[in-house]
């Protein structure tokens, strides 16, 4: 059995962890290139959403590498990505490939998914299982953290690329670990590695949010790297999702019956008052507590006719305006040019930066 | 004077239109209906929408520009999240009345109740009832009102059973001669029923000699046995219903062709249309056609395929 996955981010390398710990033969899928996407969309139904092409991108390419198992997430709706899965088993089967499908489906059967993890994993023990789901955890929190430094370091970076070099050696350490305790002491050397890059601490920076489609949002090739660019523009970038925030919300809260990201939902409560699947409330209540927390803008990324961000796409703009904070949309697909992308942000950093001055005049 | 209530003639009134009136009327409230879709409705609701809202979506918000118009008190927009145990609808109908309020200016104001069967059914029976409150009802009253919505639903449901569309209904058109060749017509209702986004394709198809069926025309146990194929059930109705038509009528091997209609940019039928496709592909004994629906789709391009369509179902049959 050799398993694979697809990627988000740095959840690859967390899950990558977990299969791998678990004693697993795995077979990471090989990085997401112009190759995947252009394989994916070619297998993919015209108008699924641009993760699930990804997704069709990596599998192929696992599973012409060898690869015979997938472990794939699943979902209860109402958006889509619940039924990824089912569609993605049946083309691949019509394109003639032998794999067994596991679909891991949160958030309701605790207990089936740590039966599915045992199937996975069946020759070790439940206290093995268990320790290995720890080790998983931490990685994950510090995978986070990590990531959060660079968004800070980045825009005061004294040499351009700096803080992207020593992120990805900052990150090595923490693959690497295979027990809690060596997460921990990866994450110290993590830490180090990032807090060296030579910074302009009295740099003032622009501010900007980041929400929408959480798939966007991790996979940095899906959303143009705009975390990078932005960051080596002068901006620092806060991202309003984290994977530890949400299994926090959807495994570990929903179980116990207790409901998450409350201060997200009660800022969006004036606009939206509801649950739209997929992350459409949170685009929404984000935005607005970035405008309280007197950010200068919010970007927001969807895939394509996603449905929930329609919803959000379609209130943001009274948002924007009651609560005084700039929103760009990004809707992304196979077909977003890169060209067109780095335009519309630097005249976005161009308002941002006008609106400031402007309000620094008017408040002495 | 009876308080004027405004209902699009868009989206789920091809599903609930006879429920809702007999609702309203009950309650004293005129009934005030949409004009019937034009280019002209069309068009404001394509420039209210954002651009990727799919083609119904942004229909509807057309007709509510249009009851805004007529002065009507309130517009019906309903929030209906879940219309059956652990099931949804599309993620657009949860965010319904926001994608309203928040694209369309000056709408007057929006009853948008909340209709939730996801869990149980008690709390959306209530908001139900409460909905009689505002129009000066007693809870009893509203109650009584309920009881007569789901009489006329009941009735409505039952003859589409019988092979009427929602549209056939609503035109009180009877039901002429059946064609030879049974072509099974599966998409939305506000999708195959709306004269002017369809082009009429349900009467088109039967002048040229095919018996229709639609999901509606379905038997519950029908759709239920289709959907026995499926690993995982599909958490959304109209998905499960589509899915369920197509493989059922597959499996009997009762039909002669099948049309598949889906809109631009609709999120759901993107899988589930991809499914139905695969299988039908995969048997080789029923030939598919599939029809997108778009804002600039041209009425000639899809009578001629429809015709070309039926014209191969017939040579089929003939050898
Ligand atoms: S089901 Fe499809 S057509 Fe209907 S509202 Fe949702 S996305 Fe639009």
């Amino acid at each position: 059995m050799r398993v694979t996955y697809p990627h988000m981010g740095l959840i690859s390398i967390a899950f990558h962890g977990l299969l791998r710990d678990l004693g697993l033969d795995v077979l990471p899928p090989p990085p997401i290139t112009k190759k995947t996407i252009n394989l994916g969309v070619l297998h993919s139904p015209e108008f699924a959403c641009f993760p699930l092409k990804v997704n069709m991108g990596n599998f192929i390419e696992s599973l012409e590498l060898g690869a015979d198992t997938i472990v794939m997430a699943g979902g209860s709706g109402p958006c889509r990505f619940g039924y990824y899965a089912e569609v993605q088993r049946e083309i691949l089967t019509d394109l003639g490939y032998k794999f067994k499908m596991i679909v891991l489906e949160p958030p309701q059967e605790r207990a089936i998914l740590l039966e599915k993890l045992k199937e996975l994993g069946a020759k070790r023990s439940w206290p093995a299982i268990l320790r290995t789901l720890q080790t998983t955890w931490r990685r994950i929190k510090a995978l986070d953290e990590i990531h959060a430094q660079s968004l800070r370091i980045r825009p005061r970076e004294l040499a351009k690329g700096s803080t992207t070099k020593a992120y990805e050696k900052a990150l090595l350490p923490l693959a690497a670990a295979c027990t809690p305790r060596e997460v921990s002491q990866a994450l110290r050397t993590a830490r180090k590695i990032l807090g060296g890059v030579p910074i302009n601490t009295e740099k003032k920076v622009l501010r900007i949010g980041f929400v929408g489609e959480i798939y966007m949002l991790l996979e940095p090739y899906a959303n143009l790297e705009v975390e990078r660019l932005l960051g080596e523009m002068g901006v620092e970038v806060d991202r309003s999702i984290y994977m530890s925030h949400w299994i926090k919300d959807h495994l570990l809260l929903k179980s116990l019956g207790l409901a998450g990201n409350k201060p997200t939902k009660k800022a969006a409560a004036p606009y939206l008052n509801h649950f739209v699947g997929g992350h459409g409330w949170e685009s929404v209540g984000d935005t607005v507590r970035y405008a309280q927390r007197g950010f200068d803008g919010v970007i927001h990324v969807l895939p394509f006719t996603c449905t929930p961000e329609i919803v959000a796409q379609s209130i943001l703009p009274t948002v924007s305006r009651e609560q005084g904070i700039p929103v760009l949309s990004f809707s992304l697909d196979e077909q977003s040019g890169e060209a067109g992308f780095q335009t519309r942000l630097e005249a976005f950093l161009d308002l941002l930066e006008q609106r400031k001055n402007r309000v620094k005049f008017v408040a002495p | 004077m009876g308080v004027r209530v405004g209902i699009p003639r868009a989206l789920l009134y091809y599903h609930y239109y006879p429920g809702w009136e007999a609702f309203f009327r009950a309650l004293g409230a005129e009934v005030v209906l949409s004009d019937e879709t034009t280019k002209a409705i069309l068009d404001r609701g394509v420039r209210d929408a954002v651009d990727e809202a799919c083609l119904p979506v942004k229909l509807y918000l057309g007709h509510l520009a249009n009851l805004r118009d007529k002065e009507v008190d309130y517009i019906f927009v309903p929030r209906i999240v879940s219309v059956e145990r652990k099931r949804y609808l599309c993620p657009k109908f949860l965010g319904l009345p926001e994608i309203a309020r928040f694209c369309v200016p000056g709408l007057p104001e929006l009853l948008d109740i909340e209709i939730n069967v996801y869990e149980r059914y008690h709390k959306s029976k209530q908001s139900l009832e409460k909905l009689a409150s505002l129009f000066g009802y007693s809870k009893q009253a509203g109650k009584l009102a309920l009881q007569e919505a789901k009489v006329a639903q009941k009735a409505y449901e039952a003859r589409l059973r019988q092979g009427y569309t929602p549209q056939d209904v609503f035109c009180g058109r009877e039901k002429k001669e059946n064609g030879r060749i049974k072509v099974a017509v599966l998409g939305h209702a506000y999708n195959l029923n709306d004269p002017y986004t369809s082009m009429g394709l349900l009467e088109k198809l039967r002048e040229m000699g095919a018996e229709v069926i639609t999901t509606e025309m379905m038997l519950p146990e029908e759709i239920k046995r289709g959907n026995d194929f499926l690993e995982k059930e599909i958490f959304w109705t109209f998905g499960k219903e589509l899915l369920g038509a197509a493989f059922h009528l597959l499996d009997e091997g009762s039909i002669q062709g099948i049309v598949l209609v889906v809109s631009f940019g609709c999120g759901p039928d993107s899988l589930i249309c991809e499914l139905v496709e695969r299988i039908y592909r995969r048997e080789k004994t029923v030939p598919l056609l599939m029809l997108t629906l778009d804002e600039h789709t041209g009425q000639a391009g899809v009578i001629t395929r429809l015709e070309a369509f039926m014209d191969m179902l017939r040579w089929r049959e003939a050898i």
